[in-house]
């Protein structure tokens, strides 16, 4: 079965349904396995515990951003092929991630109140992943006025595209702007500064979560899917009644 | 190229005339700027402090609300189908009504300013520095948030969408616009900097907000 075959929604459907479980307990694992870790990571010389706050701040805020990303190319798909599949794909990663960004502002503040003594600042990093969370926010709330999904499918996917110029300026806030918000860490040229110890059990916790998206992000399509099934019945329905 | 000129003609026509609702962003502008003392109180140190934030501010919630009707009044009446099917592009007929429209709700609000400004005890050079800000910043809210009129034009209560949609994207402008007016009252950061910035962004939504409007509304309409 070649990914060509998975547009088809019927054959996606079997594919989620029989991906699901391995999905889900796969992620299962690799939490036990990273919140394990993470635990048993030392703590840092200056930061004490609150440290360990990272190892849910970092992933999130990735995930975060990359479900604008999926959310961007699934627009491509809905605009350029007008796909049905792509369609599904952009509205059951809104919901998401918005669900990642609000969870990286939330451990955000509670880390920022015992080390920089506020629980929020107007720095470039916080306001564009505010920024951010309010895009997320508007486009779900575009995907709810508008009744027809197909059309609220293109508008919702060039509201994606055009919000997705606050990607780059998440990223790169902290070069441009001197910002309280420390600096990039992970990556970067001439390698991570953060030690070893600490690294590891941050980027089995990154994979975690993306496994955990990924999981939550089918099984949102496969609901999304049979949502509008039932939808269509129940317009056919109503059509033979009348 | 005539025909672009004579749908300028006509929107600016339009929206001076009875119906038209040109001049009610200066008024809103000047209600919103009168609150603000009600609000904070009359400390006129504190209003100059906060002046020119205010005045962006005001500039920013006027122009969004004269946003809604840039293409929904045309979709009303159906002109909108026409200018859809002429041999003109989308893209050109789209960013020539917002030029109009800027030229009728924009330009108001900048010519405005200085008046309004005395208000809020800004002395005159500050007013230079608002007015120039203004004068370049207000094309690119105009422009990105004609991106969210294309996309609310047929939407039943596509207002406060709208508002909701555009907000988030207009705040680097605000930021800039802000930042560019506030060198020139406080005279602590250089003002090229921001101002440059402000001019880029304007540029960068002359060319973005018509090519994403027009796909917005021939992906609504069809």
């Amino acid at each position: 079965m070649s990914l060509v075959d998975l547009a088809n929604p019927s054959r996606f459907l079997k594919f989620a349904n029989r991906a699901l479980p391995w999905l889900g307990g796969v992620t299962v694992i690799a939490f036990a396995f990273g919140l394990n870790q993470a635990m048993g990571a030392p703590d840092d010389y200056q930061q004490g515990a609150t440290v360990k706050i990272m190892f849910l701040h970092v992933p999130s805020a990735w995930l975060g951003m990359l479900a604008w990303g999926i959310m961007s190319i699934a627009a491509l798909g809905t605009l350029v092929w007008r796909h049905p599949l792509a369609d599904v794909a952009a509205k059951a990663a809104a919901p998401i991630g918005a669900a990642f960004t609000l969870l990286c502002l939330v451990t955000g503040s509670l880390w920022g109140r015992p080390e920089w003594g506020t629980y929020w600042v107007w720095d470039a990093r916080l306001t564009s992943e505010l920024v951010l969370f309010l895009l997320y926010l508007g486009v779900i709330a575009l995907w709810r006025t508008v009744e027809d999904p197909s059309r609220a499918a293109r508008a919702a996917a060039i509201l994606t595209l055009v919000g997705a110029v606050d990607l780059p300026i998440i990223k790169f806030s902290v070069d441009w702007w001197n910002t309280l918000h420390q600096g990039a860490s992970v990556f970067r040229l001439g390698g991570s500064t953060i030690y070893p110890t600490i690294l590891m059990p941050l980027l089995v916790m990154a994979v975690a979560f993306t496994l955990l998206f990924v999981t939550l992000h089918i099984a949102a399509m496969r609901n999304e899917i049979l949502r509008r099934r039932v939808r269509t019945l129940r317009l056919m329905q109503a059509q033979a009644t009348s | 190229m005539t025909s672009l000129g004579a749908l300028l003609i006509r929107d600016m026509r339009l929206a001076v005339r009875v119906g038209g609702g040109a001049l009610i962003g200066v008024l809103f502008f000047l209600v919103v700027v009168t609150l603000v003392p009600f609000a904070v109180g009359p400390d006129l140190a504190l209003l100059k402090r906060i002046g020119p934030a205010v005045l962006w501010l005001a500039a920013l919630l006027a122009s969004l609300l004269a946003l809604d009707r840039l293409f929904a009044v045309d979709h009303e009446d159906g002109s909108l189908d026409l200018l859809l099917m002429s041999k003109t592009p989308l893209e050109l007929v789209v960013a020539v009504k917002g030029v109009a429209h800027w030229l009728t709700t924009g330009l108001p609000l900048v010519v405005a300013a200085p008046l309004i400004g005395l208000l809020l005890n800004l002395d005159a050079a500050a007013q230079a520095g608002l007015v120039l800000t203004l004068l370049v910043g207000t094309p690119a809210l105009t422009f990105i948030g004609m991106i969210g009129a294309a996309i609310a034009v047929a939407l039943r209560r596509g207002g406060l969408l709208l508002a909701v949609l555009v907000l988030p994207l207009t705040v680097p402008v605000l930021i800039f616009g802000v930042a560019a007016a506030n060198a020139v009252l406080l005279g602590a950061a250089p003002f090229g900097t921001p101002f440059t910035i402000l001019c880029a962004l304007s540029l960068a939504s002359l060319v973005v907000g018509p090519f994403a409007a027009a796909a917005a509304l021939r992906q609504e309409i069809e």
